[in-house]
């Protein structure tokens, strides 16, 4: 090709990114740096005070009991969750491996949670939870043969339940799913010379499935867990963070400093601290995972 | 070994049977209500199939204007959805075929994706203070493209990649222009992918809460936020809650069910190739 072609060629492909670019600098670098500056000034409700404080909001942070429970919390939801989801979407995965008739159908219908709104999914999980009129409470008096009344999204025994059921439920499609699409692309004839040779089933699984499977698994817990560490939607629609703050999650925390208490500089540092420890811990995952092609 | 079969197949079934039950049993619960009368709704105990199915609850949401909410979404959504797949597209071409900015360039779109709403919202909210953005479509919509972007240009880069470079190339030779190749050769080809990303970069926009909360006021509520006004003390929403929810999720249901090709690769970020 000519040198003008060539030429010409460069600035196309620098044309063809420039809108994009532009926007997510805008909506993406805007923030940062806003964050950076008014994290290390003393702005507050009653005190527009914008001097250097250097990293006091830091370590106010550091020593805000509050923020250390909601970090807590949502670190119980991610360990929980993430393997109930991974475990029942790969036995259901299991399930639908096999050729059966209509296993379209199911697959249609099993992926509807997962592509509803996230606060619908709570308020869904808020009637069905009802203490008097849902349905939850009366097929569990059917199997106790006497009334049960548990108030699912007020008692801090059950506040936690009902938001990992109604987290679980949602997501639980989302990893069949793709472990189906995984599943699916196994080396049949490498099944096949192992069972040939009579190896188990945990042994096929760890030696053949469990490899060929890995970068999808890897992928999907990886999304899955980012989702879970800032869960907001299904906890606001059904407990608000409450009794209290006892299901308080980061993201919670966050809204609450920054939009009830209008804590600019505090919410600034928080969620410096929560890029950081995210881009740290995504960066240590990824290397670990082995995915970072 | 054949009956063994077919009862293996039998208990597969029954189970299949019941676990998509159990799943879809929240979603009938919630229909079943807006199809129900206030006493139905709160009858004890619960009723699991109305007497007749009533539409009033429908009927209410449009007399009190609260469908507007669904029109606010169906715009924000739509035209960010637009506008996402438009520079994406292109930025993804130039991604795919000239490894514009190497890896850096890709992996920090990316990157972007993984940032939580929250800690990105509160300066937004500042920022669109200052700008009279708040409560407005071109807040929501903008924040929604950029939002959007990263997932779309990761999206389109492999689904470009997946188009045979030779017909480009030919075009080249006959003498259309980059544009011309790219609007007229690129853009048919990657159709389908185009179509399965719009559908899923839709459904975020649709679908948001955090930013929509926090960014409306009472001009361009979002779906969303109006189901969440009517969460309150007592509980004599419930048929609004349902009924609204079900406007929003239906039309998402119906796409959705029409693109199953497409779906594992959306909701994977492309991981998974479909």
């Amino acid at each position: 090709m000519s040198r003008l072609g060539a030429s010409i060629d460069r600035r196309f492909k620098y044309y063809m990114i420039f809108p994009a670019v532009l926007v997510i600098l805008l909506i993406g670098l805007f923030p940062a740096i806003y964050a950076l500056i008014t994290s290390t000034q003393g702005i507050t409700m009653m005190d527009e005070d914008t001097s250097f404080y250097g990293l006091m909001n830091y370590k106010a942070l550091m020593g805000d009991l509050r923020f250390w429970q909601s970090l807590l919390h949502t670190m119980i939801f991610v360990v929980i969750a993430l393997p109930a989801e991974l475990l029942l979407g790969l036995a259901m995965a299991y399930l639908f491996l096999e050729r059966m008739p209509g296993r379209q159908v199911f697959v249609s219908l099993l992926v509807l949670p997962v592509v509803m709104s996230p606060i619908i999914a709570g308020a869904t999980w808020r009637l069905l939870f009802d203490n008097r009129y849902g349905p939850v409470n009366q097929v569990l008096s059917w199997f106790t043969e006497e009334p049960v009344v548990i108030l699912w999204t007020v008692d801090n025994n059950y506040v936690y339940p009902a938001i990992l059921i109604a987290e679980i439920w949602q997501w639980t499609p989302f990893m069949f799913l793709l472990l189906l699409a995984a599943l699916s692309n196994v080396d049949k004839s490498q099944m096949e010379a192992a069972e040939l040779d009579g190896a188990s089933f945990a042994r096929k699984f760890r030696s053949i499935v469990l490899p060929a499977i890995w970068p999808v698994l890897a992928i999907a817990v990886l999304i899955r867990g980012l989702d879970l560490f800032r869960l907001f939607d299904v906890v606001w629609a059904l407990t608000r963070g409450g009794p209290g703050t006892a299901t308080e999650t980061i993201s919670m925390y966050a809204y609450i400093l920054g939009f009830r208490l209008f804590e600019t500089s505090l919410t600034s540092a928080l969620a410096f601290v929560v890029i950081f420890f995210l881009a740290v811990s995504v960066t240590l995952i990824l290397r670990r995972m082995e995915i970072d092609r | 070994m054949r009956a063994d079969k077919g009862t293996g197949l039998a208990i597969r079934y029954v189970v299949a049977i019941a676990i998509t039950l159990i799943f879809l049993f929240p979603i009938y619960w919630l229909a079943i209500i807006s199809f129900k009368t206030p006493n139905e709704i709160f009858a004890f105990p619960p009723i699991w199939w109305p007497e007749a199915i009533q539409f009033a609850n429908y009927r209410v949401l449009f007399k009190d204007g609260d469908v507007d909410a669904i029109w606010n979404s169906l715009v924000i959504a739509g035209v960010s959805t637009t506008v996402a797949m438009f520079f994406g597209t292109m930025c993804a071409y130039s991604i795919a075929r000239f490894r514009t900015g190497g890896n850096f360039l890709g992996e920090w779109i990316i990157s972007n994706r993984m940032i939580p709403p929250i800690a990105i919202v509160f300066p937004i909210f500042l920022l669109y203070v200052s700008l009279g953005w708040v409560d407005t479509y071109i807040g929501l919509i903008l924040l929604y493209t950029a939002f959007n972007l990263p997932y779309v240009i990761w999206m389109m880069r492999g689904y470009i990649l997946d188009i045979p470079i030779e017909l480009e190339e030919s075009a080249l030779v006959d003498g259309c222009s980059r544009w011309r190749v790219f609007v007229k050769v690129v853009l048919p080809m990657a159709r389908g992918g185009i179509f399965a990303t719009a559908v899923f970069t839709f459904i975020f926009a649709w679908n948001e809460f955090i930013f929509a909360l926090v960014l409306t006021r009472s001009n361009v509520t979002t779906f969303p936020v109006q189901v969440t006004h009517y969460f309150g003390v007592d509980s004599t929403f419930w048929a609004k809650i349902s009924a609204m929810s079900m406007l929003g999720m239906v039309p998402i249901f119906i796409v959705v069910a029409a693109m199953q090709k497409f779906i594992v690769r959306g909701i994977s970020l492309g991981a998974v190739k479909g």
